[in-house]
């Protein structure tokens, strides 16, 4: 926590630095804490590839602390662009990306690792480490920020318990099946209690049953207070899900709504029972 | 520093991944040997090639009337020229002592001693022997009357000077590739293993690990299989060494040319050589893979 801290000063010092942009006095008036803004915030972000295509066309929204949200849309809508931009894999052609505050772009490349520190990201391909075990896989995402043996003789049991995997500690991930490496992946991105999760059509690999109990883990790490963020196409699952939809068609924001009730203190278990009972309306189809 | 788990990361990786590690590091067992084998034989080239230019000097021969006094005066002026490094006085009686111990059957026929008095001039190098050569005949005629005459081997000296030239130059291009070679062919092996685990760099990349974190257990792989095939390659040297050319040094004295490196240097080298670039080409190699 000391080093986010130390980060956030020298960011803040460095946008204080480009005194006269207006943006360096936005943020200040915003507020001396960052966190009381949007934790997202994208404001006319593009990104054309450099084949011409275009990723995200004067992309804005912005998604508030806690929140629980889904961003969809065909393939190719810029869906998985909106999460190689947050993940700073890449970089925007024109806009302003803050995360918690945070201009993306002032962050130096070799300051991108500190700012990954602060996320955690759950592919559809899982991104497991192939020569390590389930617990090393989630061990190593504490050894890179510098925790210690105990740290992780800690934190690491927890929370494979919390995402069912206790009983697969020492396998390698080719031993597991789909859903538990998802379940892997994401015990590695919330071990660090990120105050931000991305996921990256998280669902994308799994059967229905399955990809519902991986969005109920995602749904329990949301209720501890941690911002959420789905890429998805499963248009069922989103309905069921009832949340914030952000949709994206050709890099533009085309819908941003809540849908259906927005039950914001469901727990876990009535959050189950209602995405595993039949759909209220029908999938939509194209 | 976390070298404690940095160490273990290597160790690690070296075990699940053990098909890349064996070829890295059997590659560099065979340039090590290689290189082992090549450096003592171009060093026993080049000083056999030195020992040849060692020797090439001039000759000055005083008239058979020369004295003690004159040979004295003409020492003193050798020793002025430039380029001089010593001057050997052969006087008439040692000449004909060796040479009738030669050709005893010759000289005996002879009766009296036709020998001069002999000064080998050495250059301070070999190149500079036709200085002295004019220095000492300028305009066709000597510097002192009782100098009979000055060697006149200009062309027997450039041939040899050019030939050991020509031995000394190839020996060095040679290691000089030789070298490059190695680095080239040991960083290819280390750029291919890597290339098979550059999906596991860029997921490292994503959780967060800076470039360093990443590069250091490769580097301390790359630097234990470095030092293991080089071990390996000496530990063969030393025994080819011991069971091949000891014995055969003390009846062939090419083998045992003083000039060639110590063995314990030779090992020294090839364990640096072996690790620092296995180290620096895992280093470097994975650099295209950080960019994520």
């Amino acid at each position: 926590m000391a080093r986010t801290e130390s980060k956030t000063r020298t960011a803040r010092r460095r946008e204080v630095a480009a005194a006269g942009a207006p943006a360096a006095r936005e943020i200040q008036s915003s507020g001396a804490t960052p966190r009381s803004g949007p934790v997202i915030e994208f404001r006319g972000v593009s990104k054309r590839y450099s084949g011409g295509d275009v990723g995200l066309d004067h992309a804005t929204f912005s998604i508030e602390r806690g929140e629980f949200v889904f961003l969809v849309g065909a393939t190719g809508s810029g869906k998985s662009t909106v999460m190689r931009l947050l993940i700073k894999e890449l970089e925007p052609t024109a806009g302003t990306i803050r995360v918690a505050g945070h201009d993306l772009s002032v962050i130096a490349r070799r300051r991108i690792a500190y700012y990954r520190r602060n996320l955690g990201v759950v592919f559809q391909d899982f991104k497991l480490l192939p020569n390590r075990t389930v617990y090393d896989n989630v061990a190593y995402a504490l050894q890179v920020t510098g925790g210690t043996r105990r740290d992780i003789r800690d934190k690491v049991p927890d929370i494979l318990r919390l995402t069912g995997l206790s009983t697969k500690l020492h396998n390698y991930p080719d031993q597991l099946s789909g859903g538990e490496q998802q379940r892997v992946s994401i015990a590695r991105a919330f071990v660090n209690h990120p105050p931000l999760l991305l996921a990256d059509e998280p669902t994308g690999n799994l059967d229905p049953e399955t990809s519902v109990d991986i969005m109920r883990l995602l749904y329990r790490i949301n209720r501890t207070g941690t911002t959420v963020l789905i890429a998805s196409h499963d248009q069922t699952m989103v309905d069921k899900m009832r949340r914030r939809v952000l949709e994206l068609a050709h890099g533009q924001i085309v819908r941003d709504e809540a849908t259906g009730l927005y039950a914001r203190d469901e727990t876990t278990r009535e959050f189950a029972r209602r995405m595993r009972a039949p759909s209220v309306r029908p999938p939509a189809v194209s | 520093m976390k070298v404690g788990f940095f160490l273990r990361e290597a160790v690690r990786s070296m075990r699940r991944s053990a098909a890349p590690s064996f070829a890295a590091l059997a590659t560099v067992l065979v340039t090590m040997l290689v290189l082992g084998v090549f450096i003592p034989i171009v060093q026993a080239t080049n000083g056999a090639a030195n020992s040849v230019r060692g020797r090439v000097m001039v000759d000055v021969y005083m008239r058979t009337g020369a004295i003690a006094s004159d040979d004295a005066r003409v020492r003193g002026e050798l020793l002025g020229i430039a380029h001089v490094k010593s001057v050997e006085f052969v006087s008439k009686a040692t000449a004909y002592a060796q040479q009738s111990a030669q050709y005893p059957q010759a000289y005996a026929l002879l009766g009296s001693n036709p020998l001069p008095d002999t000064f080998h001039v050495m250059p301070d190098k070999p190149g500079n022997v036709l200085a002295i050569h004019s220095a000492l005949t300028p305009g066709g005629a000597v510097i002192d009357p009782m100098i009979a005459s000055v060697s006149n081997k200009q062309s027997d000296t450039r041939k040899i000077l050019e030939v050991t030239n020509l031995v000394t130059i190839t020996a060095a291009v040679l290691t000089v590739l030789l070298v490059l070679a190695s680095i080239l062919l040991i960083a290819n092996t280390i750029r291919l293993s890597l290339y098979a685990r550059r999906r596991e760099v860029e997921v490292m990349k994503l959780v967060g690990a800076t470039d360093w974190f990443i590069r250091w257990p490769f580097v301390i792989e790359g630097m234990i299989v470095g030092s293991a095939g080089a071990l390996l390659a000496i530990a063969l040297l030393g025994a080819t060494k011991i069971a091949l050319l000891d014995p055969l040094a003390s009846n062939w004295t090419l083998i045992a040319a003083p000039r060639t490196i110590a063995f314990s240097v030779l090992v020294a080298v090839l364990l640096t050589a072996g690790a620092f670039v296995s180290a620096l080409g895992s280093g470097l190699s994975l650099r295209r893979f950080l960019r994520v």
